[in-house]
């Protein structure tokens, strides 16, 4: 069964009406500076469930600034940035957050393939310039005979 | 005039696309020169058809015709003329008819320029090109009318108006810049459907191919830089590049046109790397197309989208399916006919740059994976996630890093023997003067940041660097320096700046977002941002306030910024103004928040060194990429007469 | 052959995959909750109109029920209220109403003017429990089965035909509770 997640369009009327050209001033400051640092951190990782591909710190829909809200409060009452990640993704699942987890099985494969395509890429240009190479000692094409450098 | 002449008109040219394609595929295949014939006028015919539909749309919303469905949810009586013009195409169906129009300017342009070619070839490219325009006809057609008309009962006294982030001078000349890049590519993989067609691809078809595909690129580069900077100034954020679908969707079909233009540069010198070229250029365009696809088919969530219907998203996918897979299946077919026997050492230019290709390629691999990796995981089943900035700038960066070190020491090496050891006084003195002025730079100017910022800073110097030395040392030793020397070191240079200015603005940006007083400061490093006035202000189809905040250095007025709020009647939406002020060392950026009451405000204030390089970079890597395209090699006519390999590489590169 | 075997196998894995992506792309109504199977968050929130009383969710511990997410601002509500109202008459789960960020005096001329599909309306004001269930818009119907665990969650406006297919079917058999 495919399931798919969309913005709701049930919020979406209000997200249209705002999201398209205004910004979310998020005034916020917590008392300790290690915390604001965390706060805008978190903030910019949350993704605003209510829009298109906005992040909680800079949606202006209710939805963001009632997130924001919690997130204040879970800093202000000690919690660890894991913890707070682990809170939301518990209530609206891995899509809230802009970083797929690494940890996750399912969300594993979006940061290995890269690293098996680099690897490949890597072979691949090995193998190419090997061939190639041996072929150079038969090879007397013509290049710029007449030119110094190139 | 009718909307409906419009849509006749459009009728008519899906006919005159399948005449050019079903004659310029025929006539070679048949060797009829009647039918060959045919070609040209039908591309001209085309041409004129369509820009009289373009004509009529335009028509439309200037007379504000709301009885066309298009126009009424675009368009508004109270919306300036310039912007009633430029929302033909600011949604989905109007976006479409200029895409038409622009493949069929290019097809034009191809038909013109093309009198020096064989006319089995030419007739061929025109044929291909053909066969897209028909399919972009019929999918406008069928789809994605612009001139369906309302019922009349249910005409509007007034229109919806344009969207007010579209209400933009930008809005003129990005998608147009833009499509003409995107499009151009449909222009590569014509002339590499017409090589494989013809069962000939040798230097001479890359020295045709080269100019198209450069130009291509250059526009891509523009359109893309000037999204980017859109963006920046309009949405209000401050940001420049969010990783949104849409924005990879337009970057991918970059990375691999880069990949493309410099493949081919091998294939022209040595006749090395065919398949990949060829491969390149139908990726490139497959990408172009993938891009339209998830701009108009609701499978992503951006902010960019246009209105989603799967309908539309089926047919684009169709679509894409049988231009694609139609070329690889002439590439099986061809691909014996590719093997070349050229040899190179791992050192060699010819190597670097197939190092430089597999990174571009692998990039471009990267931003598809992160773009459709929801969907991937949606379409198999398991837990929906999200993939944003913070991935990518874990992902992209690295491949960039090792593609600029790639630049800087590969420019010195020489074709098929590399001879980089008669080189190493170039490399050293390059790597020294990087990681003296990086390091001062960043030290001793701004302080350290992150260490990517460090090392992107460096190395962008060092590909400068890299690339002033053969120019220099040919002007030297008073040799000439053809069009195509120059627009490639500007081009080179362009890139080590644009790495420099993202570095810079990704570790040095000030930025706070406060709730201020009038006559209250906020402080950023050494600038103060007051508040001093806000007034109303009304436009012509807009409201608001504007926010006069000036701008001080260790105390000294520097400027004076307005940003506005603004609140658009018609399309009830609010939008926010930013004021920016551009140096040469910066921006200064300021955008009013929200109203928190007591005559406060909560402001978004930045300060934002050397962000402009970014976009002006690009602007110059266009400049030599235009170049380069330029270089009389191309354009004489002994050059295309098909000299041989020895004869054109004692010219310039 | 392996010249082409990469290409062609990329291409045909991204067709089918932007198949399938486009083939299930208009399924507003199928969205999963993160808490599909797992315990429906407590809470306790003032009642409606009842300046002394609290609701609960022990109140309903042992017994399905509805929780309802709505707000008189919410265009999409008004629309589903008329269902709901024929729903509740079948009075086969109470509806709990979470009253979502909402002004308690429009609520109540709302529900006096339109009809009262709840068995009894907690009001969430800031928002805070519907966080926890979860909801990022209105609105949305969140079935909870008798050990308390959330099966089901609509985002967007129930209907007679999603009530059957989805709801009813969950809740099984019996009559009225």
């Amino acid at each position: 069964m495919m399931r798919s997640w969309k913005p709701a369009a049930h919020g979406a009327w209000l997200a249209l009406l705002l999201a398209a050209g205004a910004l979310a001033v998020d005034t916020t400051v917590l008392p300790d500076p290690k915390l604001q640092e965390r706060y805008e951190a978190l903030t910019h990782e949350l993704r605003c469930m209510q829009c298109m591909n906005n992040n909680i710190a800079d949606s202006p829909v209710g939805l963001a600034s009632d997130l924001r809200r919690d997130v204040q409060e879970q800093l202000l009452a000690g919690k660890s940035d894991d913890e707070i990640r682990a809170s939301m993704v518990r209530r609206y699942g891995n899509v809230i957050l802009f970083t797929p987890p690494v940890k996750d099985p399912s969300s594993f494969w979006v940061w290995l393939l890269p690293a098996l395509a680099a690897l490949g890429g890597l072979l691949i240009g090995v193998r190419v310039v090997r061939q190639r190479a041996r072929l150079v000692a038969q090879d007397d094409s013509p290049v710029d005979a007449e030119e110094p450098r190139r | 005039m009718f909307p409906e002449f419009g849509q006749f008109t459009l009728v008519l040219a899906l006919l005159m696309a399948a005449a050019q394609a079903f004659f310029g595929l025929l006539g070679p295949h048949l060797g009829n020169h009647r039918y060959m014939g045919v070609v040209r006028p039908a591309v001209a015919g085309q041409f004129v058809l369509v820009s009289a539909s373009i004509g009529v749309l335009i028509h439309a919303f200037v007379s504000f015709d709301f009885s066309v469905e298009y126009v009424a949810n675009n368009s508004n009586s109270a919306l300036p003329t310039f912007y009633r013009v430029a929302a033909m195409w600011g949604a989905h169906e109007g976006s479409l008819l200029l895409w038409g129009w622009i493949l069929a300017l290019w097809t034009l342009a191809v038909a013109g320029f093309s009198r020096n070619l064989p006319a089995s070839f030419a007739s061929r490219v025109m044929g291909v090109l053909g066969v897209v325009s028909f399919g972009f006809l019929l999918f406008m057609l069928c789809t994605s009318n612009p001139f369906s008309r309302l019922p009349a009962e249910m005409i509007p006294a007034d229109g919806r108006d344009l969207n007010p982030v579209l209400q933009d001078p930008a809005l003129a000349i990005h998608p147009p810049l833009l499509y003409m890049g995107y499009v151009g590519m449909s222009v590569a993989y014509a002339f590499a459907c017409a090589a494989m067609l013809e069962g000939k691809l040798d230097q001479t078809w890359a020295r045709w191919t080269r100019p198209w595909t450069t130009l291509a690129w250059c526009f891509l580069s523009v359109g893309i830089a000037l999204g980017s900077w859109w963006a920046y100034y309009e949405l209000g954020w401050g940001g420049y590049w969010f990783w949104d679908p849409v924005e990879n969707a337009s970057f991918m079909p970059w990375l691999v046109g880069t990949a493309l233009i410099h493949s081919l540069a091998v294939t022209e010198k040595r006749g090395l790397f065919k398949s990949w070229t060829l491969l390149l250029a139908i990726l490139a365009f497959s990408l172009s197309l993938l891009g339209t696809f998830l701009v108009r088919s609701g499978v992503l969530v951006s902010v960019h989208s246009f209105a989603a219907d799967p309908s539309r998203g089926m047919f684009i996918l169709g679509f894409l399916i049988v231009m694609i897979g139609g070329a690889l299946g002439l590439y099986a077919w061809r691909a014996p006919l590719l093997k070349s026997q050229a040899g190179f050492e791992g050192t060699a230019r010819e190597a670097f740059l197939l190092y430089n290709n597999i990174a571009l390629v692998l990039a471009a691999l990267v931003v598809l994976i992160g773009t459709l990796a929801p969907l991937v995981n949606d379409a198999l089943g398991l837990k929906s996630i999200s993939v944003g900035p913070g991935w990518f700038s874990r992902s992209f960066p690295y491949l960039a890093m090792i593609l600029l070190a790639l630049v800087a020491v590969g420019i010195h090496s020489a074709w098929k023997r590399g001879r980089l050891g008669e080189h190493t006084n170039r490399l050293w003195i390059g790597v020294g003067v990087a990681l003296a002025l990086g390091l001062a730079v960043v030290f001793v100017v701004f302080g350290a940041g992150k260490w990517q910022s460090t090392l992107g800073i460096v190395l962008g110097i060092w590909v400068i660097v890299s690339s002033l030395f053969d120019p220099i040392d040919r002007w030297r030793r008073k040799l000439t320096l053809s069009r195509a020397v120059i627009g490639m070191t500007l081009a080179h240079i362009a890139l080590g700046v644009n790495v420099i200015a993202i570095s810079t603005v990704e570790s040095y940006t000030i930025e706070r977002d406060v709730a201020v007083g009038l006559g209250e400061s906020v402080t950023l490093g050494r600038y103060a941002y007051r508040f001093d006035k806000l007034e109303p202000m009304e436009g012509p189809n807009y409201d608001g306030v504007r926010a006069e905040i000036t701008v001080l250095r260790d105390g000294q007025p520097v400027t004076v910024l307005h940003p506005e709020k603004r609140n658009y009647w018609v399309a009830r939406a609010t939008q926010t103004e930013a004021g920016i002020h551009s140096s040469p060392g910066g921006d200064l950026f300021v955008a009013l928040g929200e109203d928190l009451g007591a005559g406060r405000w909560s402001l978004r204030a930045q300060v934002r060194p050397l962000i402009d390089y970014v976009w002006l970079a690009a602007g110059l890597m266009a400049l030599g990429g235009a170049l380069a395209a330029s270089d009389r090699r191309y354009r004489s006519r002994q050059a295309a007469e098909g000299t041989t390999a020895a004869t054109s590489t004692a010219q310039a590169t | 052959m392996n010249r082409f075997i990469l290409p062609v196998a990329v291409f045909l894995g991204l067709a089918a995959l932007l198949y399938i992506g486009v083939r299930h792309s208009p399924g507003k109504n199928d969205m999963p909750s993160a808490l599909i199977g797992k315990p429906a968050p407590a809470f306790e929130l003032p009642v409606l109109g009842e300046t002394t009383r609290k609701f609960s969710t022990h109140e309903f511990a042992g017994k399905p029920w509805v929780l309802n997410v709505w707000g008189t601002w919410c265009v999409a509500c008004r629309e589903e209220h008329e269902d709901l109202m024929k729903i509740a008459a079948q009075k086969r789960v109470p509806i709990v109403g979470l009253s979502y960020k909402d002004d308690d005096a429009a609520a109540t001329d709302w529900l006096n003017q339109l009809g009262n599909p709840y068995t009894v309306v907690a009001v969430d004001k800031e928002g805070r429990t519907a966080i926890n269930f979860g909801v990022y818009g209105a609105p949305e119907t969140f079935l909870i089965d008798a050990a308390g665990l959330v099966q089901y969650r609509l985002a967007g406006p129930m209907t007679p035909e999603i009530w059957q297919r989805e709801f009813l079917s969950r809740i099984g058999g019996g009559g009225p509770r």
